[in-house]
């Protein structure tokens, strides 16, 4: 094997073949309608393609993004003289493809930087249609938005490709039956869409954050495209909202850590454990400047109040000098706009940093609601080990094993079972 | 000026190499490539030697000789410059090939 | 000469296009910093054939997709057992395509 030093390997970016196809999907949808969505894709798969075949034989362009578009462009004009788009529509593009005088010129405006943005923003809200199931919204997204194919998206929910087929299949053959064209939402429905396309975004972090999938990358991967994503909406006058910048910032303070949560065998590590060297500065950086971008207009949602939380963790200098009674209020606040048993249960274990475990261990029987959760009787387990009580901690915690799939977890379970064991 | 590849295939010739039928044969190619030359349409080419190796699928299986599956083998190739595919074919036609009922099959180079 | 058939990436996700190409992009770079890659292209699928005495045209493709010459490679190689060796680390037999490796014919009297 050559030394890398000494090859001038082209380096293609990363990911580039899927994100330029997400972006093409929505540009090439947006000009042709949905009903021609599945053309749409052929064509993208097709330029894709040529570029596979040609750059296969060591000759990658200097501008690899140009080249695609321009064999799109290429191709789609050629389509449309020769008549072959496959469904009739009418939308505000289609007359200016219709003349010699207008649809090159047309063609060409429609794959600038800006237009591209316009038509993925266009395509988020479409995926997150309100009918639409949160499952059926993200893996519509993941599938256009983001290039993944059937196989790849099952593999990265722990799924099957016949579950995710059929569920894009029927998503889609709606979309089709429902709208013509890609718009974005009036500005009297913006709000909520708005709301919708954030829930399904921070759902999609979620997967990627706590996914139990066996391999790093692709629960990265599914993190860095909620963040592209939600970043496109902040990017956009319409839809630059603060709870947008409040959830991106939350998103960059959740990934800081990525690096430093597990160690090299896949085992978790807790907040108190990680090594802090670890935690991605720049990004931490950008959190705190997204929560401050966000801090604007009279309304407080949820987000401002995740990331605030997120933002004391990430900027403690250790875990000792971190913040505690500043966090209980801000999750004191943000119950009280929204309860959520799994928010009650994570301000529980704050108690037990400001008033002590006693205390923790009160508040959290309290939600008899969730005897049965993973995370409860793991927390409960916590708080008794950390308390002096190993015999109730042990009991809690192998309760807690046989509450979850993941095997990390429960490798975790068993080494804090281990050391209730030492103790007793 | 577009680049196209003409892949030669026909007859195995068993000539005797340097017998005056040979060298008559090579004296052909030699002309018609030359012409091309001067007409600023040839690039590069080469006779390929009938033996060979093909390595095949997943396993790499290596298999003595051309490919097999095809009809006829590959006797060589010529890179030219012309101004569309019908001009390529069109340069394609004194290619001393035709004399023993070969073929040429013309293909673009695909541009960067 | 390497003759690169087959090796159909049609349906492949745009990740494993992309990496596929660069394990391609990789093994020729391996070729060209030894100075052993003379030269190395792309064909269009499409094309034309002419036939015979009678020059007959007739428009390509022309073959099954497995048959189809996709590209070609001219390599520098001690001999073709070197040639082979060399030709084994192509990417297109993960999908089962075939490299063809030929000699150069020496035209030497």
């Amino acid at each position: 094997m050559e030394n890398a030093e000494h090859i001038e390997i082209n380096q293609t970016v990363d990911h580039l073949f899927r994100h330029e196809a997400g972006k093409m999907v929505a540009v090439l949808t947006r000009l042709f309608g949905f009903p021609n969505m599945e053309q749409a894709e052929d064509i993208v798969q097709d330029t894709i393609l040529r570029a596979l075949e040609s750059w296969r034989f060591g000759k990658v362009p200097p501008n690899p993004r140009a080249w695609l578009y321009v064999t799109a462009k290429n191709k789609v004009v050629d389509i449309i003289r020769r008549q072959q788009v496959r469904h009739k529509v009418e939308n505000e593009v289609s007359f200016l493809l219709q003349s010699e005088y207008t649809l090159v010129p047309a063609v060409n405006e429609m794959f600038t930087e800006d237009e591209i943005k316009d038509s993925q923003l266009r395509m988020m809200f479409a995926c997150c249609h309100p009918s639409l199931s949160a499952e059926s919204q993200i893996s519509l997204i993941l599938n256009t938005l983001c290039g993944l194919n059937v196989h790849e998206i099952a593999d990265a929910f722990l799924s099957n490709d016949e579950t995710i087929q059929k569920r894009i299949y029927r998503t889609k053959e709606k979309l089709r039956n429902e709208q013509f064209s890609l718009v974005l939402p009036s500005p009297e429905s913006m709000p909520m869409r708005i709301e919708t396309v954030l829930k399904a975004l921070y759902l999609l972090f979620n997967e990627g954050y706590h996914s139990s999938h066996p391999e790093k990358l692709i629960r990265e991967d599914l993190c860095e495209e909620a963040m592209r994503l939600t970043l496109l909406l902040t990017e956009n006058r319409k839809t630059d909202q603060p709870h947008a910048r409040a959830l991106l910032s939350l998103m960059c303070y959740q990934s800081s850590r990525f690096n430093a949560r597990l160690d090299e065998k896949g085992s978790i590590i807790l907040l108190k454990d990680q090594d802090r060297n670890k935690w991605n500065r720049f990004l931490i950086e950008k959190g705190n400047e997204y929560l401050c971008h966000a801090a604007s207009g009279d309304i407080m949602h949820e987000y401002h109040l995740e990331a605030a939380i997120a933002s004391v963790y990430a900027n403690a200098p250790s875990y000792a000098d971190t913040e505690w009674k500043k966090i209980l209020e801000l999750y004191n606040l943000l119950l009280s706009i929204n309860y959520n048993p799994i928010v009650a249960l994570n301000r529980c274990l704050v108690i037990g940093e400001t008033e002590g475990y006693d205390a923790a261990i009160r508040e959290l029987e309290k939600l008899n609601a969730l005897e049965n959760n993973y995370q409860y009787n793991a927390a409960m387990g916590e708080m008794h080990f950390r308390n002096g009580n190993p015999a109730d901690a042990k009991r809690f915690f192998s309760v807690a094993i046989g509450l979850t799939s993941s095997g990390a977890e429960q490798e975790l379970l068993m080494n804090k079972i281990s050391r209730c064991e030492i103790t007793e | 000026m577009e680049k196209f590849i003409y892949l030669f295939r026909g007859r195995d010739n068993d000539l005797q190499p340097n017998s005056p039928e040979a060298q008559a044969e090579m004296k052909k190619w030699f002309n018609w490539i030359d012409a091309l030359n001067k007409s600023g349409n040839y690039v590069a080419g080469d006779p390929l030697a009938k033996n060979g190796k093909t390595v095949s699928g997943k396993k790499k299986a290596i298999t003595d000789g051309p490919f097999v599956e095809a009809k006829e083998i590959v006797g060589g190739y010529l890179i030219v410059n012309a101004k569309d595919i019908n001009d390529a074919v069109e340069l394609s036609k004194d290619c001393p090939v035709f004399d023993t009922d070969g073929k040429v099959e013309v293909r673009p180079i695909q541009k960067m | 000469m390497l003759l690169f058939r087959g090796g159909n990436f049609r349906g492949l996700s745009p990740e494993l296009m992309q990496h596929h190409m660069q394990g391609w992009i990789q093994w020729m770079e391996s070729m060209r910093s030894r100075n052993i890659l003379l030269a190395s292209e792309p064909l269009e699928s499409a094309g034309k054939q002419v036939t015979g005495k009678g020059k007959m045209i007739v428009d390509g493709p022309f073959a099954e997709s497995k048959e189809i010459v996709g590209g070609f490679s001219i390599i520098l190689a001690e001999n073709l057992d070197e040639a082979l060796e060399i030709s084994r680390g192509c990417p297109i037999f993960e999908l089962d395509g075939t490299v063809e490796v030929r000699p150069v014919r020496d035209m030497s009297i």
